[in-house]
């Protein structure tokens, strides 16, 4: 197979121009006559369905949930990137493409990644005029804040609710659509299957969450807009049904899945406490910008963090990193914690743990400045922890947190199956090896409301009069088939274990080995593992119930089945890419000082995989980076 | 800390359902939703149904909780969802009862999950401000003061979750509605369709929920403490709006 990511002639600021001008058109008389299918009614898929809808298209949205509003788009906090420059801080395209492309450690593709910074601007004023109350200075214009570490003030927040602010206003554009008729909203309507004849993607199959029923849908062109996969790991910082059935059913049917390793650990979330844990919870890394990081000096050290002395607490990324400090990027500070951890100086249960104090904030500042920058911040530690930040330093711990592998995108975000879309987290396209803070919630809007729109519409002005394939023909009652096989099988397992339990388990070996650093020992260690967890799974799994009501084991079930083959992608993954890049620490590949050492020689390349059906190896393509205008080099934060 | 819980069981829609009372042990660390989950693993294991319940994000933003703990939407601690309460909250040796939203508008489903498809609803018939994309002018272009953007955030801060229809006695949607009214209604870019918003949203809230008589239980049971006065300000624009159209 020929990757072939389509990428336009011609100076990069000109491409995406030059690429909407030859891009066919739909008249808009034609454009009721087409049928698009989008999974997903988070950044990504909201906007997507939403503008699609006003340009004409019909349009059907799917998501898990009760109501489209609940999308995990909701849980972001920090806030959203765009180069606006209104700070006059010396933003611009050029500096966000720039920084973007460098953040993600030269593993993503330079053109879609100028596109996106191109378009990010578009982003806010879309939003503002949706009514998007984002934070304003007293003169009434726009507030930005600096985030991530980076140096111009770019992000736009709303309060510490970004993510739902957003996606609110998606979910009322989307809401207005459905209004008018244009989508067609299917909540608690799960995406079990992508129906594939002739090489193009011809609908898909759902489940009714609340009666069972297992159906076909049909149309002209299907967009996947699902989100990320950290849930692989049981624990991560992403709701409870994020899952990756949609992209992994796809995968199954001939999408490839590029750089399935490439997965982001967050440095400040609340460390676990105990083993009924649920979920992780993340805190706004601006935590950062005024928290000072520490460990005790000695193993074992059993004082309270008060009467810990100065001289022996050791303030290590200070210590290693003076230019950065506590500011360096999410992989660096997150690995970093880890190694304390291991090295036994960790603190609180279980010693996966280190400080972040304010202790020197609220002296420096006082209390109420540290209030007000970070008051709920602070509430949502006590509630979690029942400690009072104020009073003692907060515990912090990394944890999965986003996804930057996903679907392998052309860039017209185009699958490798024709008329298959991947939107949003669920593709791999922009973020490389690392993403940077803020810049998910800016790629997902980017994608549903200024890319798809027009990409899709090329795609369906070639299939002009062709219209959906009937959903009761061969290839969707196959996969209908398909289906109720599975689900048949889970239910019919009749074993001893609950899926949380092998879920969990499943967790441990993915962090343990594929986690925040990875070696080859570990990892043909993990791809054994999983392989024999995932037949104790189909054997031993206990689903109780019946297909036909709302049977939510049933539904978990069915995600981690997808996981455990996932699991072993990632795995595979991270053992061919012998280098250390991004959020990808191979523990072979460091310099002599222990950081992270890339090897553009061997690995500028996308891993795209291809399924080769059950029990063969996936094959590996590559698709060749090059980096005409950001030079490569180094990270260093020393 | 050992626990007692009575906990409604509901096959399905149809299904008339009833209490059944359940022992667990939990933590104090654990969070309200971490012990039922233990409670599921539990069932699980001896091949009873487990409790089926709403939840997705547990960091109480997303909405999906919805559960009346000893007759409190989201339970006893204020300004908190569902899923951000600890089981610190409760005492060694509680009896804890758990139920689904009780209102006309919102059938149960299944055991302690409800269908609030209503609330979807009361914003299709007009929360929203009719903009096309691509069509926007430059962000900073209207300037919007900071207390009114801030207001309008206050009220945008609502989760959907209709713990304000569950508490209150009427069954009634006037704080889920008045927060997105007043959300819109504070920013210029929603002033165009100021009048027309508020008419088809009032008038779907009343086609499906109770009406307000100013209990005011709503704004106790917000998990984001959303204030009554929002609803006092829908009610205004209600009226200038009648006024003007007729
Ligand atoms: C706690 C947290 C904080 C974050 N903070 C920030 C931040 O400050 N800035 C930033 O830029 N990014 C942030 N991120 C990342 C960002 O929020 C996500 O990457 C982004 O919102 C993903 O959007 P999406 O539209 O791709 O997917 P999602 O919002 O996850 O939406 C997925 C949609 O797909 C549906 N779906 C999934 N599977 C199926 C299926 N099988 N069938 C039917 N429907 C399905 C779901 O119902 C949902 O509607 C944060 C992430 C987390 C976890
Ligand atoms: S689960 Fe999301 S608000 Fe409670």
């Amino acid at each position: 197979m020929r990757l072939d990511a389509k990428i336009p002639a011609g100076p990069i600021q000109q491409k995406w121009d030059r690429h909407r001008f030859e891009m066919k058109l739909v008249n808009p008389a034609n454009k009721r006559r087409f049928e698009v299918i989008v999974v997903g009614s988070g950044l990504a898929g909201g906007a997507a369905a939403a503008a699609m809808g006003e340009l004409g298209y019909h349009v059907k949205c799917f998501c898990y949930q009760d109501s489209a509003r609940r999308a995990h788009s909701i849980a972001a906090q920090g806030g959203i990137n765009a180069s606006k420059n209104y700070q006059n801080d010396g933003d611009s395209i050029w500096r966000l493409f720039y920084d973007t492309v460098k953040g993600g450690d030269y593993r993503s593709r330079e053109a879609n990644v100028y596109r996106l910074a191109q378009v990010s601007s578009n982003i806010i004023d879309q939003c503002v005029a949706q009514g998007v109350p984002f934070g304003r200075e007293y003169g009434g214009l726009l507030d930005n804040r600096s985030f991530g570490g980076a140096q111009v003030s770019r992000t736009f927040y709303a309060r510490g609710q970004t993510g739902q602010q957003l996606l609110l206003g998606t979910y009322q554009s989307l809401s207005r659509q459905v209004a008018a008729g244009q989508v067609e909203m299917y909540p608690r309507t799960e995406m079990l299957d992508v129906v594939v004849a002739d090489g193009r993607a011809r609908g898909i199959v759902t489940r009714d969450m609340v009666s069972g029923e297992v159906r076909s849908w049909s149309a002209d062109a299907v967009v996947l807009a699902t989100g990320g996969y950290s849930n692989v790991y049981f624990l991560s910082t992403n709701a409870k049904g994020c899952n990756a059935t949609a992209i992994w059913r796809a995968h199954r049917r001939g999408a490839l899945f590029a750089n399935p390793c490439f997965t982001q650990i967050h440095p400040t979330c609340i460390p676990q406490h105990g083993d009924y844990q649920s979920k992780l919870t993340l805190m706004s890394e601006s935590l950062r910008n005024d928290g000072r990081i520490w460990v005790p000096k000695t193993a074992g050290e059993s004082r309270a963090a008060a009467d810990i002395p100065e001289d022996e607490r050791d303030y290590y990324l200070e210590r290693r990193y003076p230019a950065f400090g506590n500011l360096v990027p999410r992989d660096i500070a997150s690995r970093a914690a880890k190694g304390m951890c291991d090295e036994g100086l960790g603190v609180g249960h279980g010693r996966r743990g280190v400080y972040l104090d304010f202790a020197d904030a609220i002296s420096r500042l006082g209390r109420d400045a540290i209030s007000a920058k970070y008051g709920n911040l602070f509430e949502m530690y006590e509630r979690i922890t029942g400690e009072d930040p104020y009073e003692v330093p907060m515990r912090i711990y990394p944890a999965p947190h986003y996804t930057m592998g996903g679907l392998w995108v052309d860039y017209n975000l185009m699958t490798t199956i024709d008329g298959l879309y991947a939107a949003g987290e669920a593709n791999f396209s922009d973020h490389g090896a690392n993403r940077l803070g803020a810049s998910a919630l800016m790629q997902g809007l980017a994608d549903g409301y200024f890319v798809l729109p027009y990409t899709i519409g090329d795609y369906l002005a070639r299939h002009m009069g062709e219209g959906p394939m009937p959903t009761d023909s061969a290839p969707f009652q196959e996969v209908e088939a398909e289906v109720n096989g599975r689900i048949d099988r889970l239910l019919s397992c009749d074993g001893k274990r609950t899926v949380d339990s092998l879920h969990r388990e499943l967790g441990q070996i993915c962090w343990e080995y594929c986690g925040m650093s990875r070696n080859a020992e570990g990892l043909e260690g993990a791809i054994e593992k999983i392989a024999e967890l995932r037949e104790e799974y189909w054997t031993n799994v206990k689903v109780l119930g019946v297909n036909d009501e709302l049977n939510q084991a049933l539904e978990k079930a069915g995600r981690v089945a997808d996981y455990f083959e996932l699991a072993e992608l990632m795995c595979r993954d991270a053992l061919a890419r012998r280098e250390s890049c991004g959020g990808h620490f191979r523990e072979e590949y460091r310099t002599e000082e222990g950081e992270a050492l890339r090897n553009d020689e061997e690995f500028t390349y996308v891993s795209a995989w291809e399924d080769q059906g059950p029990g063969k190896e996936p094959v590996m393509h590559r698709e060749p980076l090059d980096f005409p205008n950001v030079p490569l080099t180094q990270r260093s934060y020393k | 800390m050992r626990l007692t819980l009575q906990i409604w069981r509901q096959k399905n829609a149809d299904d008339t359902g009833g209490f059944s009372s359940y022992d667990v042990d939990a933590s104090p660390d654990m969070s309200f939703l971490e012990m039922l989950d233990v409670l599921n693993e539990t069932l699980t294991e001896a091949g009873e149904d487990p409790v089926a319940f709403e939840h997705d994000c547990r960091e109480g933003i997303c909405g999906s909780c919805c559960l009346m703990i000893d007759g409190r939407a989201h339970g006893p601690e204020p300004g908190t969802a569902t899923c951000q309460l600890h089981m610190r909250k409760f005492e060694d040796g509680d009896t804890i009862r758990i139920e689904p939203w009780r209102s006309a508008a919102f059938p149960v489903l299944k055991d302690l999950v409800v269908d609030r498809v209503g609330l979807d609803r009361i914003v299709q018939a007009g929360g929203f401000i009719s903009i096309n994309t691509g069509s926007a002018p430059d962000a900073n272009l209207i300037p919007v003061p900071r207390d009114k953007a801030e207001l309008a955030m206050d009220a945008a801060a609502c989760i959907g979750c209709g713990a304000c229809v569950a508490q209150c006695p009427n069954g009634a949607a006037q704080l889920f509605a008045a927060a997105k009214v007043s959300h819109l209604a504070l920013l210029p870019q929603g002033q165009p369709e100021r009048d027309q918003r508020v008419l088809r949203m009032v008038e779907e809230m009343e086609s499906a929920f109770g009406s307000c008589t100013n209990f005011a239980e709503c704004e106790v049971a917000c998990p984001k403490e959303i204030s009554i006065e929002f609803i006092a300000r829908m009610n205004r624009d209600y009226v200038s709006a009648r006024l003007r159209r007729g």
